[in-house]
């Protein structure tokens, strides 16, 4: 038992010296290496091969290491001390051991004495017979105040019990026998405990030498490093203070003991990489603390891999450099790995970043064309009574009037028409912006149109201002462009520069110049650029065979007006602005003239600069390609100058490259063209007050009231030509007003109007609503409702036609998007009974046409019902696709009262 | 129970939220304008149908997207219904949504689709829940003896 205990502390004590193998700092947070029992699972190590060559040491090294290296020599005492512990230990308890036994011995031989003892007291009573009791009970408690160690273990103090009478022979000799027994068993046990006491001893000698234990336990220890280590991808090294491998491990060597120990890395391997890790090494030393570092290797030897290398500086007792261990791992794959799910990361918020941002686009594209439509759709809206009231007070001035009366009048016709311009300016801003505007080509005369615009202009000059044209040779008697859009554009600037000089000239300079991006041009004949202008001119008019060519001509129109300040020039061409608030107050305008001429020279693949001194003028100037048709003749006829009076241009006119108009000559040079009034000016873009002025002038306005029906017709002609208007309700309130003209008494149309609209009021129009949705439904029957009409509603498509098959109505609202039919086609399929008479075009589209009395009646002229599409989509494309399927009008969703109530006011009679 | 003025301002300041927040537009305040006496539940009732149609919309939606081939036109005739409905009563987020939809429809982009129905679901719960608000404290104004503010 004692043996046992013994064990119990060796096995503590074995854990003890194992752990001191390894440095004591790495051993703080617990055990990180711990091996088991020897001879427990030695079993299983014996089982593994190692291959040992992997590892090349340098002994003498070592040795060197291990009495210098402080953790060396640290590591060595500690084994040392260990060792000397554990055989104190054992010493020790081999001392107890012995003392035990010899304890239990003489414990033994005292029995023996008195067994003796009583033996002779029996012998006695045997002899005598007589024998107080007394002194053998006392002589009892004697031996039982023997002291005895652990006595409750080993010896078994049994009291003798003994079935027989006291002091009897029988009783004696029981006694005797029993208490021979008892000396036999303590006789026995004596010889086990010296056996015992011959094997510790054994033992004791056995483990005797600390040298072999010690080699037995490295050698343990090696081999389960040997173990742990034979498959990981580590290398561990050492290298001395030279950065010379002293030991090194690797798994998978690939050079041999001579190339590594003794050498450096920079000596052993070539390539990226290898001088960065002996630096690190070299770095890790100076600074005297350990450090990590991931390095990729670039070398012949194993081609790219990456390490995570480990490196700590090895001091000596006293505290002098002597190496670095160091240990390094491969992670090539992981850092691959790494590097592609950083990669993927990138990308992924990179991508996250551009959705945010074309979704922030989104929306601001959404609200810009939003906004922008808005504005288009209220011009329109604007646009269409303004015409309106215009017309009728064109008409008015046409009839009798007083002189009062008439200056009122044309107070009133030319604030009217500033506001058309500018809400026709807005129109054409935003046709441009979205992409609706559509350029014509037509043959037209660049001579003429300067002098035109020039002519124009001077007609309503009120300064002293000289205005000339200088039109150089080169350019070409007749180009093809965009002749209105280039008139607008020189009338702007034309007016722009008169408006802002007081004194001096305005001036319009052409010229041909060079393609200003020659490559990107295929049809560009020009074959060299540095030809001069004039050159390329005549290179121009010689190329008779050439059917088309292009010809880049730049425009100038130069002022010695109060010029722009630089600061203003960045924001000129934005909308809406003016070069300073102070401008604005003093010359007036909307701020949309130069944003439009900018806009619209772009759209024709042209370029608008401008240049500018303080106090001195300005010049803008723009450059436009123009085709140049050399098939046909310069005799062809001019149609494009219809609107313009003077056609019989002679052939100077037409090469003639200087025109000039002064103030005074005025008078002289418009014979022919008797009267241009203020008419022409105020189509310009930044008209101000004093042209207002102007034509409240008795004797301005009588001149001009003959002018204005012309100019408003070319007006309407002008804007024909563009998609979105052509089919506004405008047309609708022209032909109204045309009716109106032909009606000689103005009082009886006034009046006449006025019952119209108590007609109105009291017989309830017939209104259909086309719509599939409920709670579109639900508002518009409720809105109107409220503005006191009742309406039928329908669907779809197809209902409705049915609707108009069986009823007569005044006015349908169609929604454009439905199922089973949408309001385009149900709009047509109406339209087309209004023209023709029958429903065959709604029977080939499926709907089959049902009896009804106002079928029949053919020979009654068929009114045609006036169709206002409702639609989401505000923009104008599909505000074209209406009107083109015969709708009069549309309204954009969501339905408002006011709308409604416009679209009812104006259709509904 | 509350004070009617109270409840008044609070109605006030609430709607001018939803307003500035842009939940709601101008034509919310037509729908509020078109009720009257002989008409006093109009909005509700409207709401109500929009409530009950975006519903089914959603649901629809829902559906289509999920199939294996996604019939894009009929998304998109989904969309523009809910556009349609939605800027009927003024629902402004919800439209705007809508708007952003049919573009991912136009380009085919289920991605941008399915993105778009969780956002268009998402304003929808919102504006829902802030009608559904209004008409409480509506309601709670009617029941103290007030009458409902007219909102500019």
């Amino acid at each position: 038992m004692v043996h046992e205990m013994e064990e119990d502390q060796v096995d503590d004590m074995e854990v003890e010296v194992l752990t001191s193998m390894w440095p004591e700092d790495i051993d703080e947070a617990g055990k990180k290496f711990n091996v088991e029992k020897v001879g427990l699972h030695d079993h299983m190590l014996d089982d593994l091969t190692f291959v040992e060559e992997p590892s090349v040491v340098d002994f003498k090294r070592l040795v060197e290491l291990t009495s210098y290296s402080e953790k060396g020599s640290s590591q060595l005492s500690n084994l040392l001390q260990n060792w000397e512990y554990k055989q104190e230990n054992v010493v020790r308890l081999l001392r107890e051991e012995l003392e035990t036994l010899s304890k239990q011995q003489r414990e033994v031989e005292l029995k023996k004495l008195e067994i003796f003892e009583q033996h002779r007291f029996e012998e006695d009573t045997y002899g005598g017979d007589k024998r107080p009791v007394s002194v053998l009970e006392e002589g009892y408690e004697i031996f039982q105040d023997v002291p005895r160690k652990r006595n409750d273990v080993i010896v078994e103090d049994k009291r003798v019990e003994v079935d027989a009478e006291y002091d009897t022979v029988i009783y004696w000799k029981q006694q005797a026998l029993h208490l021979g027994k008892l000396l036999e068993a303590s006789v026995q046990r004596e010889q086990i405990l010296l056996e015992k006491l011959e094997e510790s001893i054994e033992n004791l000698e056995k483990q005797a030498s600390p040298v072999e234990e010690l080699s037995h336990i490295l050698k343990r220890a090696d081999n389960f490093l040997h173990f742990v280590l034979q498959n990981a991808p580590v290398v561990i090294g050492h290298q001395d203070k030279d950065l010379r491998y002293r030991f090194i491990y690797n798994h998978f060597p690939s050079l041999g003991e001579e190339d590594i120990i003794g050498k450096t890395d920079v000596e052993i391997f070539k390539g990226g990489g290898v001088k960065e890790s002996q630096d690190f090494k070299r770095e890790v030393l100076e600074r005297g603390l350990p450090a990590k570092r991931e390095i990729t290797f670039e070398t012949e030897l194993f081609g790219a891999k990456t390490f995570l290398i480990y490196v700590e500086p090895v001091f000596s007792k006293d505290g002098e450099k002597l190496g670095v261990n160091y240990m390094g791992m491969e992670i090539t794959d992981q850092v691959k790995k790494r590097e592609k799910m950083a990669k993927l990361r990138e990308e992924i918020a990179v991508q996250k970043a551009k959705e945010t941002e074309l979704n922030k686009t989104i929306h601001i594209t959404e609200e810009t064309m939003r906004a922008k439509q808005m504005l288009a759709t209220m011009s329109h809206e604007i646009r269409s009574p303004l015409s309106g009231v215009v017309s009728m007070a064109e008409i008015l001035s046409t009839t009798k009037l007083d002189k009062d009366q008439k200056q009122l009048l044309s107070v009133m016709l030319s604030s009217g028409d500033l506001v058309l311009q500018l809400i026709n300016d807005i129109l054409d801003l935003s046709k441009v912006e979205s992409g609706v505007m559509k350029l014509e080509a037509t043959k037209f005369r660049p001579r003429e149109v300067i002098k035109h615009v020039l002519q124009t202009a001077a007609a309503s000059l009120k300064k002293m201002l000289i205005l000339e044209g200088h039109v150089s040779d080169d350019v070409p008697v007749e180009v093809i462009g965009d002749v209105l859009r280039i008139r607008q554009i020189l009338t702007n600037l034309i007016s722009n520069a008169i408006k802002f000089t007081h004194q001096g000239k305005v001036e319009i300079n052409l010229y041909v110049v060079a393609d200003p991006h020659p490559e990107g041009q295929q049809e560009q004949k020009m074959e060299n650029d540095d030809t001069s202008v004039s050159q390329n001119g005549v290179m121009l008019e010689n190329e008779s065979h050439s059917h088309e060519t292009v010809v880049w001509i730049r425009c100038d129109v130069k002022d010695t007006g109060i010029g722009i300040p630089e600061t203003a020039l960045p924001n000129l061409f934005k909308k809406y602005m003016q070069a300073g608030a102070d401008t604005q107050r003093k010359y007036g305008g909307t701020g949309l003239g130069l944003a439009i001429c900018k806009q619209l020279v772009e759209l024709m693949g042209g370029h608008l600069t401008v240049s500018s001194i303080e106090h001195c003028g300005s010049t803008f100037t723009f450059t436009l390609p123009y085709k140049v048709s050399h098939a046909c003749d310069s005799s062809d006829d001019t149609d494009e100058f219809g609107d313009m009076a003077d056609n019989e241009s002679t052939d100077d006119d037409i090469t003639c490259g200087f025109f000039q108009f002064q103030p005074h000559t005025l008078g002289s040079l418009f014979n022919s063209n008797d009267r241009i009034g203020p008419k022409e000016i105020i189509t310009s873009m930044d008209d101000d007050f004093s042209s207002f002025d102007n034509s409240s002038e008795p004797e301005n306005s009588s001149k001009c009231n003959s002018d204005i029906e012309n100019t408003n017709c070319n007006k309407k002609e002008n804007h024909d030509d563009l998609p979105v208007s052509s089919c506004s309700p405008s047309d609708n309130h022209s032909s109204k007003i045309c009716e109106a003209r032909k009606d000689s008494d103005r009082t009886s149309e006034h009046s006449s109007s006025n019952q119209q609209e108590t007609v109105k009021s009291e017989k309830k129009p017939k209104i259909l609503l086309v719509e599939d949705h409920v709670v579109n439904v639900m508002v518009a029957k409720r809105m109107m409702r409220q503005l006191n009409q009742d309406m039928d509603i329908v669907n779809n498509g197809a209902e409705a036609v049915r609707a108009v098959q069986k009823c007569k109505y005044d006015l349908i609202l169609m929604d454009v998007c439905m199922p089973v039919m949408d309001g385009l086609e149900a709009t047509r399929l109406i339209r087309s009974f209004e023209k023709t008479g029958n429903w065959d075009e709604a029977t080939k589209a499926g709907v089959e046409p049902c009896d009804s009395p106002y079928d029949q009646n053919l020979e009654e002229p068929r009114r045609r019902i006036p169709i206002i599409a409702m639609t989401a989509n505000a923009m104008s494309e599909s505000a074209e696709e209406c009107f083109e399927n015969g709708m009069d009008s549309f309204i954009t969703k969501p339905v408002t009262l006011q709308n409604l109530k416009q679209c009812l006011e104006q259709y509904v009679e | 129970m509350a004070a009617v003025p109270q409840l008044q301002r609070q109605f006030i300041e609430y709607t001018t939220s939803l307003y500035n927040e842009g939940y709601l537009d101008d034509q919310f305040t037509q729908l509020q304008k078109l009720q009257d006496e002989s008409n006093p539940d109009f909005v509700v009732e409207v709401v109500s149908l929009f409530f009950e149609d975006s519903e089914k919309l959603l649901n629809n939606l829902a559906t289509a997207l999920q199939q294996n081939i996604v019939d894009y036109k009929q998304v998109d005739s989904h969309v523009h219904q809910f556009k349609g409905s939605s800027s009927s009563i003024g629902a402004q987020r919800v439209t705007s949504v809508c708007v952003l939809f049919r573009n991912c429809c136009e380009e085919k982009n289920l991605d941008g689709c399915l993105r778009c129905l969780q956002q268009l679901k998402h304003e929808y719960i919102n504006v829902r829940s802030k009608l559904e608000a209004l008409f409480r404290l509506e309601q709670q104004i009617l029941q103290a003896g007030g009458s409902i503010p007219m909102m500019e």
